[in-house]
């Protein structure tokens, strides 16, 4: 940590787009919970686990939560990927042509397969692929989202998505989807090491 | 002290005050919030989607607040309230001598769970008064339960007073003799074993509402 580190990596509207969306996303998961509970139609959760986690006989208020956070949710991502198209930051992040076949030399890198050293660039194309498909996630669960909250009004967008149970049941995988990725996303942070940690707390790597 | 230190320091003190600013913000309700802006945008103009009959199945007899009074559907009448006339008390028969609509459409329940149903009744429009206050009220006769509605979702063409599901006759856990159905809300809107309905210029109480679920309920 004594080490002068001054390259620029992540800027600091990035930083804060990334740091505001994890606890309103925690946040959202956690009301989404609470929702669920009342009718969990597609895994039932052991009765221990929801009543340990206090998720039970809570609906008004996980309702309450969870549309006062959708605000914040949807503001924060339209901010970020407004933000990464104008300051040119999704040239970085826009899977390639070859991304699929590279994040297959990436995995056989991870796992210590392929000894040669990943081509230098700011994010590889897993993390590409990684992160701009969270992006279209959170789209899908605004979209999915707003099909059962207003399933009549946007019957459109209820429509689009199978009709009103089955936008909740998308709506359910794609939180599903959210927990998959912090874990292998905590996994990589931690292979990665400190100085890039550091860089998403304070820029520089 | 090393900029690295200065930025890890500003980050912990900007997440302190996110977190204290979320923890904040969860305290507030923001049913009355999204009730205007979704009532201004989209309010309950679009018809509820309507399905075949034969998709229709029997759904949950959930709530039985309002039904637990010993009752004789005999001695039931509906009675009408509204500004400036005197109310008046109207029987099932001349409920059911109204215009008949028949729709199979989807009922949402707040808990998540949904079901077709098929549904035999009158627009609760019918028994309106020509210029109709801004809401109405509905209770149970012993009102115990009780629902708030806008007045552009109670006039809505498929808010029916019903008397059938499914073909046969309400039974009195489904809200005999005659119940509310408002495919546009959530089902703690369709109240059961309607007793009184009020047209009035004040915004009603709502049983649900008044245990933190949103008062407007639209869908």
């Amino acid at each position: 940590m004594t080490q002068t580190s001054t390259t620029p990596k992540h800027p600091l509207a990035i930083r804060w787009f990334h740091w505001l969306n994890f606890p309103i996303l925690s946040l959202m998961i956690w009301s989404g919970m609470i929702i669920y509970w009342a009718n969990d139609a597609y895994f039932q959760f052991p009765e221990w686990f929801y009543e340990k986690a206090h998720l039970s006989f809570r609906l008004a208020e996980g309702m309450s939560y969870h549309f006062m956070l959708m605000w914040l949710f949807a503001v924060n991502g339209i901010l970020y990927v407004s933000y990464t198209l104008i300051s040119g930051e999704w040239r970085e992040l826009i899977p390639g042509r070859d991304a699929l076949s590279q994040a297959f030399q990436v995995v056989l890198h991870d796992l210590g397969i392929r000894k040669e050293p990943l081509p230098p660039a700011k994010f590889n194309a897993a993390q590409q692929i990684a992160y701009t498909g969270v992006v279209l996630m959170g789209l899908g669960s605004l979209l999915s989202g707003l099909a059962i909250y207003r399933p009549i009004q946007l019957s459109f967008l209820t429509a689009l998505f199978g009709g009103y149970s089955n936008a909740r049941f998308i709506h359910f995988l794609l939180t599903i989807g959210y927990v998959g990725f912090f874990g292998m996303h905590i996994v990589q942070v931690i292979r990665a090491g400190w100085a890039n940690f550091q860089a998403m707390v304070t820029g520089h790597e | 002290m090393s900029n690295n230190r200065r930025a890890f320091l500003k980050f912990g003190l900007a997440g302190a005050a996110v977190i204290a600013g979320l923890n904040q913000l969860l305290k507030v309700s923001p049913h009355e919030f999204n009730e205007r802006l979704t009532r201004s945008l989209l309010g309950a103009r679009r018809e509820a989607k309507v399905y075949p009959r034969d998709r229709a199945r029997t759904p949950r007899a959930n709530g039985s607040a309002g039904l637990e009074e010993e009752f004789d559907p005999k001695d039931w009448a509906l009675k009408i309230e509204a500004p400036d006339v005197s109310s008046r008390s109207i029987s099932i028969e001349e409920v059911k001598s109204l215009p008949r609509v028949e729709m199979t459409t989807e009922l949402m329940c707040v808990e998540g769970w949904s079901e077709i149903v098929h549904w035999t009744g009158t627009p609760l429009s019918n028994i309106a008064p020509p210029q109709a206050p801004e809401y109405v009220s509905l209770t149970t006769p012993d009102e115990v339960y009780y629902v708030g509605l806008d007045r552009e979702s109670a006039l809505h063409p498929q808010t029916l007073l019903a008397w059938e599901m499914n073909g046969a006759p309400l039974t009195s856990e489904h809200g005999a003799p005659l119940r509310l159905v408002i495919p546009v809300k959530y089902g703690i809107k369709s109240i059961k074993r309607i007793g009184s309905i009020r047209f009035t210029a004040e915004r009603p109480s709502d049983y649900w509402a008044e245990r933190g679920y949103d008062w407007y309920s639209g869908l």
